[in-house]
């Protein structure tokens, strides 16, 4: 991704507009929620259980069949990864790349790289450090919505984020 | 008519592309071949319904002495038996001949198994018969097998191999090839091996496992415990290394397996992810698909190690590639133009052009071992099994189906395997399909099954 994309898909992301034409996604965290991590009887903090608590469902970013790029709901989804990760700058995070199993085998490996390589790029335009950040394709082999149909394949079109622990 | 089988091959094959091209009512083809135009090899795809609807008779193959064996079978007339059934089930399962027996049928004395009392076959359908022998050889197991013509009461074809009591499905495979081939004019493909993933569990969380079976299915063994995901094999030609994909570390890479100790090896030393692997024809180089920042290339490595040759240097997916059976080109997949389509380069990665020009998406090309056509998966909402010649044109379907993908030719270039995948519940099964498109069947196999890959015939 050239860093003139990344420019303009940050602007669209600062600027909050809405894109209607992609995956399901689950609401936006709550402002006044999303900062909340430490209170007691909640996940420890710095742990992939307060990432997730923290990224509320935005650990994940969805793409467009055969793309890789990154719009303003992936921009963010990534913002909200990009805060957890400056706040934990020891915590490494891995990136899994995943496509529909509307594709041939091998070209999803590719296209599942190409997508955690973008989310990747993303976080480090945002200023984590990209050595923090690995990536992994699995292609179309680890699908989490197992129907046949236009729904399942928006939500196995993506790119997860997981810390390690 | 019978006569026309005593010919010589090339005089059999003159009749054939004679005819006008098979009844369009029963051939899946949506574009019709024109004559073969590049390559210089005779027509791709005959009209075989000639040979293919011969009757053709396979008697027990009988022994001078029933004493036991090292096989699993039992006595050499009990393998006698499993012999011949072996070679019908081959000419039936692959849609080639009319084979009938061994059981129902007069069984000759072990003295007329090269001499056939013709007159017990005058009166019956049978235009062809098989008819062998099954002898213990010292600890080895001597297999003969005989082809004859009925009516014109002459042998056709006839030899005999000694195998390991171990091996004895092989000596039925190569006797089914003696008779495929003198009949059809066609290579041997059925004394060849078959890789591929075995598949169990959810379709979230699939577990993958490397597999290897002989052509019919038999000898099937597990390689790998799935325990890492195991993806896309292929043989060497000398059937002593497989190259697969494995997550073995966590990540993709291409490693070595070898079939008999299970020792692996890393083919290539890289942080980056490593997909595709392929073996050259000659077996002395390999080609693999490296994603780096997010871009995938082709290098081809000597297979026992080296210096990485990088073949192409576009932006976007390019990955696989497949071999002209002289090794001088490689046809390979790239989405440079935007989608995944077809291109053609010299080994070299020089005079990279694209070939696929049918709407849609065009995938996973494979060169035929033959030279004439390529096999590929097109994509234009279902995925099909289709085949073009490596010009780029004569584009046939040979699959109608949800989902069918990656093709692996048989040795001969005749058959093709791919595996076809259930909408909804993911489950995939592994099928061969003839070059007319007609004759398709399932192979079986213990467990779901995937990315078939087709060894060449065994040395």
């Amino acid at each position: 991704m050239s860093k003139g994309n990344i420019a303009i898909a940050l602007a669209v992301g600062l600027a909050l507009s809405a894109c209607a034409t992609k995956a399901p996604k689950q609401l936006p965290p709550d402002p006044g929620t999303a900062s909340v991590g430490a209170n007691a009887g909640g996940p420890v903090p710095g742990s992939q259980a307060d990432f997730a608590a923290f990224t509320q469902g935005q650990d994940t970013v969805y793409f467009d069949t055969d793309r890789y790029n990154i719009d303003s709901e992936d921009a963010a989804a990534l913002a909200t990864q990009a805060q957890w990760l400056m706040r934990y700058p020891n915590k490494r995070a891995t990136i899994e790349g995943h496509c529909d199993e509307r594709g041939t085998r091998e070209y999803n490996l590719a296209l599942g790289e190409r997508r955690a390589n973008a989310a990747k790029t993303y976080l480090a335009s945002l200023g984590v450090d990209a050595t923090r950040l690995n990536t992994v394709s699995y292609g179309k082999e680890r699908p989490v919505a197992m129907g046949s149909d236009e729904a399942s394949w928006a939500k196995n079109r993506r790119a997860v984020t997981v810390t390690i622990d | 008519m019978k006569s026309l089988f005593l010919f010589p091959l090339a005089l059999i094959a003159a009749p054939v592309l004679a005819q006008p091209v098979a009844a369009p009512a029963a051939a899946p083809a949506t574009v019709p071949a024109p004559p073969a135009e590049e390559g210089g090899l005779t027509g791709s795809v005959s009209d075989e319904s000639d040979w293919q609807n011969l009757d053709i008779a396979i008697t027990n193959f009988q022994t001078d002495a029933d004493v036991p064996t090292q096989t699993s079978v039992g006595t050499t007339s009990q393998l006698g038996r499993g012999v011949s059934q072996i070679i019908a089930a081959n000419l039936r399962n692959n849609g080639l001949f009319k084979p009938a027996g061994p059981d129902g049928l007069p069984q000759p004395l072990f003295s007329e198994v090269q001499s056939p009392n013709f007159g017990l076959w005058s009166g019956r359908s049978d235009e062809m018969l098989v008819q062998g022998s099954v002898r213990m050889a010292g600890d080895q197991i001597a297999v003969g097998c005989y082809l004859f013509d009925v009516a014109l009461k002459q042998q056709l074809a006839g030899a005999s191999w000694t195998v390991a009591p171990a091996d004895w499905r092989r000596a039925a495979h190569k006797c089914s090839d003696l008779v495929y081939s003198r009949l059809s004019g066609e290579n041997p493909f059925f004394d060849s091996r078959i890789a591929y993933i075995a598949e169990t569990g959810p379709k979230s969380r699939r577990i993958k496992r490397l597999a290897v079976m002989d052509s019919d299915g038999a000898n099937h063994v597990f390689l790998t415990t799935g325990q890492a995901i195991a993806l896309t094999p292929r043989y060497s030609p000398d059937y002593r290394q497989i190259l697969y994909l494995s997550y073995l570390n966590g990540s993709p890479r291409i490693y070595t397996i070898d079939p008999e100790t299970r020792s692996q090896r890393l083919v290539v030393q890289s942080n980056n992810p490593i997909f595709a692997p392929r073996w050259s024809p000659d077996g002395k180089w390999v080609l693999y698909s490296m994603a780096q920042a997010g871009n995938t290339d082709i290098y081809r490595i000597p297979a026992s190690g080296g210096t990485p040759l990088r073949l192409t240097n576009t932006p976007g997916i390019n990955i696989g590639g497949s071999f002209s059976p002289d090794g001088s080109k490689v046809v390979f997949e790239s989405d440079r133009s935007g989608s995944q389509q077809i291109y053609i380069m010299n080994a070299d990665g020089s005079d990279q052009r694209r070939i696929s020009f049918f709407g849609g998406r065009s995938a996973t090309p494979e060169w035929s071992p033959r030279g004439d056509q390529i096999a590929f998966t097109h994509i234009a909402g279902n995925f099909r099994i289709a085949v073009m010649s490596p010009g780029g044109g004569e584009l046939r379907y040979l699959t109608d189906s949800w989902q069918d993908e990656a093709p692996s030719w048989a040795p001969n270039g005749r058959i093709i395997q791919f595996f076809r995948t259930q909408q909804n519940s993911g489950k995939a099964t592994l099928w061969q399909v003839d070059l007319t498109g007609r004759n398709q069947r399932q192979l079986p196999t213990p467990v779901d099954a995937s990315d078939p890959a087709w060894g060449p015939i065994r040395p």
